[in-house]
């Protein structure tokens, strides 16, 4: 893997002080593919993320890691739009999620805004969320069809590619109801991966299977990451499929990312002193 | 003292007609208030919440008779024009039970889990298409039950109207006492047509159930066989409960 | 519409009349809904086979018929039967019999939400039938089920003006004598109207209240 996947990385924010932000990849700010500028998340008066920047480059996989609490699914559904951020910008490919320029002003973003921003991201969730009243074959060709303008006949073609991809091409037919937590979190990848999506969003998508049914779904997931250009951002616990697919492993706690690195590093020879504790914990 | 003769039964006959067009026509209305309120209650502007709010209460708040009543005797005297008696009392049960139903209609909304909504968010479906085709297909099949119930209140309902003089089932009944001078007869066999009606009304939401369920891809649900214990119950049983709260289905 | 505040004020006292026969009539049926209802409900669960059978079919037609049709049953064919009952004892026997068809279904699904030990252990105990029921089984069910029940109060409430076709004077009644009388239908039936929302309104709330209580 290239050394400089991950490197500490000097900007200056609009006041002009020095900072340093988290940075996944290499390039200008033009082909940036995610940015966090001074994003707050509150619930109620528990902070969850506190002023957080960060950025990541194409084709990078990140991994969030840290103690529950510490803001990582937040990230995630903050670019899922799932949630607004209380304070700071999220940009996706040069553009503001939260915002658009609506005759030269900067105005909060509208439905249409949001969904051609949303275009970019792809989720998979901790609970599947498959649609249970439609088959798996359904479950796939939905959004491509609704979404995207694919004609059905090329959705249901594209959709047996991803299920042959998962292994699950002979189960097109069934319901989700009938298919173990495995296959359903596979049949949930494809239905992210039909959308096409420059970003793969991992939700601590093996915290709800069985321990013998996680490797299946990780396996899948490294092949994803291998033979792919697509970026991924990966909430997860297991630590040894973050080291074999990261290009970069960021340790959140109380909302701030305390220490980012290589995987080799955060795992081997960590700095902080709370990464080394939750790292001990975890492993 | 006379036997009701086939002029009679035809009096009755017309009017058992009557009372299920009522019954039909005022279903329709009362599901697409039932629809439109109980979703605008879920709908994320506050003024929309609040509006479907205030309908729900008075409307659940009003008794269906007097409704009818003011229908037929006070709107008249505002409006300068005289409702056609039919429509006024369709107007008055679809708007009172369509009340009920967007509570049905809320609850069962509300009970699709978030995860169902963040997936067609991810999935990038504009908030109609998410809500006509991951959330109401899964909600549906949760309603018919309740509905089923409302059902049948709104065709003992009809029954009403009678007293406002459109010639229902019960309507008939009191003419043809009046022929035959005997009260218990007839009092029987309308009600026994009530009961038949509503039979009739239950087996065929149960079909629909069934028929919902199967398409949300639940299966044929597990059910016991009919027993004369059974027409009605084993639903009731559970709606009983959730139809007489005032809060919702579930919560 | 022309509205004039004065035939309100002349009907406001024929109000407060109905309203205490509207009280009194719903007081009265709610007593018998709440008694017939867990005789129905018990009657059910313990019954002699002989018994269940009959029960279930009579509530269930009961449940499943109009109340204004029953109404009429008992005031038309009772004193064919040679049973005349004052127009009060009409309604009330109507409206009383009708819920407790409702009830009936509340109990039953507030004794069978009596987890099953709590039988065991009153049979362990050698407790005789009535009093399994009486202090073991009831108190239980009831507490789970007052909300539904006050629910179907207000649902009496609401039936209340059908009583008037019998005969009873309750605030229906009230605002059409008032109206035949004076031609102001328009503010008596508006004013009964209003005041069905006025005291149904908080009454579900305060059931809604109590539900969430109890739910806690």
């Amino acid at each position: 893997m290239p050394a400089d996947t991950a490197n500490a990385y000097t900007d200056t924010d609009a006041g002009g002080r020095a900072q340093g932000r988290a940075t996944v990849g290499t390039g200008t700010t033009a082909d940036e593919l995610i940015r966090f500028d001074r994003v707050t998340k509150r619930f109620g008066s528990n902070t969850v993320l506190d002023s957080l920047d960060f950025r990541v480059f194409p084709k990078k996989h990140v991994t969030l890691i840290g103690p529950s609490g510490s803001g990582k699914t937040t990230i995630l559904r903050l670019l899922m739009t799932l949630l607004k951020p209380d304070e700071g910008t999220i940009t996706v490919d040069g553009t503001p999620l939260s915002h658009e320029e609506r005759n030269g002003k900067l105005v909060p973003a509208g439905e249409k805004h949001v969904r051609e921003v949303r275009k970019n991201m792809g989720m998979v969730f901790q609970q599947f969320n498959l649609f249970p009243h439609m088959s798996v074959l359904r479950n796939i060709t939905e959004a491509p069809v609704q979404v995207l303008g694919m004609s059905r006949d090329e959705a249901a073609e594209r959709a047996l590619e991803l299920l042959d991809m998962v292994g699950l091409k002979d189960r097109s037919d069934t319901y989700p109801g009938r298919l173990s937590g495995g296959q359903q979190q596979r049949v949930a990848i494809a239905r992210a991966l039909a959308m096409r999506p420059k970003v793969l969003l991992l939700d601590e998508v093996t915290s709800a299977l069985d321990p013998e049914l996680v490797a299946g779904v990780l396996d899948l997931l490294r092949d994803i990451a291998r033979t792919t250009d697509i970026t991924m951002l990966c909430v997860t616990h297991e630590m040894s499929f973050a080291r074999d697919i990261s290009d970069c492993v960021m340790m959140f706690d109380e909302g701030k990312v305390i220490e980012f690195g290589h995987p080799e590093k955060m795992f081997g020879d960590p700095e902080q002193e709370r990464t080394r504790e939750f790292l001990s914990a975890v492993l | 003292m006379s036997e009701i003769t086939p002029g009679l039964w035809e009096i009755l006959l017309d009017g058992v007609w009557i009372t299920l067009q009522l019954t039909f026509l005022s279903a329709a209305l009362a599901a697409a208030v039932a629809f439109v309120t109980g979703l605008a209650r879920l709908n994320r502007l506050r003024i929309v919440r609040f509006a479907a709010g205030v309908y729900f209460e008075v409307f659940r708040g009003t008794s269906a008779l007097i409704l009818m009543f003011w229908l037929f005797f006070v709107l008249p005297l505002g409006l300068g024009w005289q409702l056609e008696p039919m429509w006024a009392a369709v107007l008055a049960l679809g708007l009172s039970y369509g009340a009920y139903g967007s509570e049905v209609v809320r609850g069962a909304v509300a009970a699709v889990p978030r995860g169902q909504h963040e997936a067609g968010v991810a999935l990038n479906l504009p908030p109609g298409q998410r809500l006509w085709r991951i959330v109401l297909p899964q909600a549906w099949p949760e309603m018919i039950p309740p509905f089923n119930n409302l059902l049948i209140e709104l065709l003992k309902g009809t029954a009403l109207v009678s007293v406002m003089g459109v010639s229902d089932l019960a309507f008939g009944a009191a003419l043809v006492r009046n022929a035959t001078g005997q009260s218990a007869p007839v009092y029987t066999v309308i009600l026994l047509v009530y009961f038949v009606i509503a039979f009739a009304m239950t087996r065929g939401m149960r079909v629909l159930e069934r028929r919902a369920r199967a398409g949300a891809g639940e299966g044929p649900p597990r059910r016991a066989a009919l027993s004369p214990r059974r027409l009605f119950a084993p639903r009731r049983r559970a709606a009983a409960a959730a139809a007489a709260s005032s809060g919702g289905e579930r919560r | 519409m022309n509205w004039d505040w004065s035939a309100v004020d002349a009907f406001l006292p024929r109000l407060a009349d109905g309203l205490l026969v509207t009280a009194q009539a719903l007081a009265l049926s709610a007593l018998l809904a709440f008694g017939l209802g867990l005789v129905w409900a018990v009657a059910q669960r313990s019954g002699p086979a002989l018994v269940r059978g009959p029960v279930a079919v009579f509530t269930e037609f009961i449940r499943n018929t109009p109340l204004l049709v029953q109404l009429f049953f008992l005031y038309y064919v009772l004193p064919e039967w040679g049973l005349t009952l004052s127009a009060m004892v009409t309604g009330v026997v109507g409206l009383g019999l009708h819920y407790s068809t409702y009830t009936a279904e509340v109990y039953r699904a507030g004794i069978e939400g009596v987890p099953r030990g709590q039988w065991e252990a009153a049979t362990a105990l050698s407790l005789s039938r009535g009093r399994t029921w009486g202090v073991v089984i009831l108190p239980q069910a009831i507490r789970r089920v007052a909300p539904a029940l006050g629910n179907y109060v207000i649902a009496m409430l609401k039936d209340t003006p059908m009583l008037f076709v019998v005969g009873v004077m309750e605030m229906l009644g009230e605002a059409r004598q008032f109206s035949s009388e004076t031609f102001l239908t328009v503010e008596a039936v508006t004013v009964v109207g209003i005041a069905f929302i006025l005291l149904s309104c908080p009454a579900s709330f305060l059931m809604r209240t109590l539900e969430r209580r109890l739910a806690r």
